[in-house]
């Protein structure tokens, strides 16, 4: 996929807006897009929108004007704004429309997610018996990979450290303090080895972006990112997965691994080629195992990039630029965006404080959620 | 008190001697559990297959915090609410599931370690039932 052109990006900033809603911000980060992209909101032709806690996204047309075009709703739990993106993009791909939007929008209650075991294809049992939780599926995860592949929990503290300090220079991030490795590997164990300041937390934010023909993006804009792939993919029959009560051993790729490598593959670009990446970093070990599961190292290769700074912004592999989901929570509509944002504006050279140096080409995002579900965005100038 | 199951069709008894309730496929045998009526692996028909009460532990952690209740039926009083183990166990070359561990000690639980099904209380329903769930607990 060579066609698509990402011309406007838009973000609301991400954390606790008491008295706004989540549409409000939607439409905030619409205008924003569209003025980035210099595109007025009757010039959209089609659009996408991912939420979780909004019903109807499409209902952003009473602030920005009600047009009639085709706006869908979209909702594929972590992965949704990846899911929407690939939605929009295809729109311009298959040549059916010249100019598209996605945007996530999303306001959660300040607790761990909560619904009903039976609406995931699991029995009522696994919810009442204390199973339904997503956070203990990463501990138990980040466990086994730990000890398989000999990395100390000391890594997972850098990895908390570096995102919070990211975050720190975001002015758009929710959580902008500091954290030192010390402080994170002495607050509580929720799920063992993870500890509290290691997992991200659900907040609210909204994201948007304008898409557009390659051949049209000149248009625009004189620094247009261009699409290069964008790949969702759901588990297979032996993947070890969030929400489960059995699996079949051995244990095989899941679906991080296979949107990966086709995502990869659509747009002929190796991992060594990626400049600045976005990883889903629910907590502090998703991000260390989603570093190889995407193929930017060796299972057991972390420990070392990690003590040696090479996923921090000025490193050669820097991860999460902006604070990543651990500083920016995880409005679960907008969180991919938000990726596609922080790419597009390192691509452009205009990500201030944490801008990556050397002026950076290629971007990599990377989403993953229950039931074992990823999405993959690949960009470049 | 009587012991009454939280799920009927997911255990044998309530007993001393449980067994889990799990299907396996007529064509590819495939076992999965708890029993569903068709095989995810090949879309095959199932008879319900009694598991090995005892397997080996691939993973564990901790769930060191009250689950959001509902679903969750045990107790979520912060003061009263009592750490538990979940890992998942493997009970044969290609089969694992998912289940509570009676232990929540770091210390006391490793990768590999034998593991046996017992069945442990959980709440005590409306009519002053027992209902109890299943663990596996540490075997020698």
């Amino acid at each position: 996929m060579d066609d698509v052109a990402i011309i406007g990006v838009g973000l609301h900033p991400f954390g606790r807006f008491p008295g706004k809603s989540a549409v409000e911000m939607g439409a905030d980060a619409i205008r924003l897009a569209l003025a980035d992209a210099g595109v007025e909101w009757r010039d959209i032709q089609v659009a996408f929108g991912g939420s979780y806690e909004v019903d109807n996204p499409d209902s952003v047309v009473t602030y920005l004007g009600p047009t009639g075009i085709p706006f869908t709703n979209v909702y594929n739990g972590c992965a949704t704004g990846a899911s929407s993106l690939d939605m929009a993009a295809k729109m311009v791909s298959f040549g059916a429309y010249d100019l598209a939007l996605a945007v996530g929008m999303d306001k959660h209650p300040a607790r761990a997610f909560s619904a009903d075991s039976v609406e995931y294809a699991l029995p009522a049992w696994y919810g009442e018996t204390g199973h339904f939780l997503t956070t203990k599926y990463f501990g138990m995860k980040i466990n086994r990979y730990l000890h398989d592949h000999d990395i100390s929990q000391e890594t997972l503290a850098r990895v908390g450290a570096k995102n919070f300090r990211n975050g720190s220079l975001n002015p758009n991030a929710f959580r902008r303090q500091p954290l030192t490795e010390e402080q994170i590997l002495e607050s509580r164990v929720l799920n063992y080895p993870l500890r509290q300041f290691m997992f991200c937390a659900p907040d609210e934010g909204a994201a948007a972006v304008v898409l557009c023909r390659a051949d049209q993006a000149h248009r625009y804009t004189s620094t247009p990112v261009h699409l290069r792939s964008t790949v969702v993919r759901t588990r297979q029959l032996g993947a070890f997965e969030v929400h489960g009560t059995w699996a079949t051993l051995p244990v095989v790729d899941g679906p991080t691994v296979q949107a990966s490598r086709a995502a990869f593959e659509l747009a002929g670009i190796g991992p060594d080629e990626v400049d600045v990446i976005q990883l889903q970093d629910t907590e502090a070990g998703a991000e260390v195992i989603h570093m190889a599961e995407t193929g930017f190292c060796a299972h057991g290769e972390q420990e070392q990039l990690v003590a040696e700074g090479a996923t921090e912004i000025g490193g050669r592999l820097p991860v999460n630029t902006d604070g990543g989901l651990m500083a920016n929570g995880e409005p679960v509509g907008a969180s991919g965006l938000r990726q596609i944002h922080e790419l597009t504006q390192q691509l452009r050279g205009r990500a201030g404080e944490r801008q990556v140096p050397g002026g950076p080409k290629v971007g990599f995002a990377q989403l993953y959620g229950a039931p074992g579900t990823s999405g993959v965005t690949i960009v470049s100038l | 008190m009587a012991r009454v199951p939280i799920a009927e069709g997911l255990f044998t008894g309530p007993d001393d001697d449980p067994r889990l309730i799990g299907s396996a496929c007529g064509a590819c045998d495939l076992v999965v559990f708890p029993a569903q009526t068709h095989c995810p692996g090949c879309g095959g028909t199932t008879a319900e297959r009694l598991l090995e009460p005892r397997g080996s532990l691939y993973t564990w952690t901790t769930q060191s915090f009250p689950p959001v209740a509902p679903p969750y039926v045990g107790d979520t009083d912060p003061a009263a609410f009592e750490p538990f183990g979940v890992g998942w166990v493997q009970l044969s070359d290609t089969l694992m599931i998912e289940s509570r561990l009676t232990v929540s000690d770091p210390e006391q639980l490793d990768f590999g370690m034998p593991v046996e099904l017992v069945l442990v209380p959980l709440t005590v329903d409306d009519d002053g039932n027992e209902v109890v769930s299943f663990a596996f607990r540490p075997a020698s």
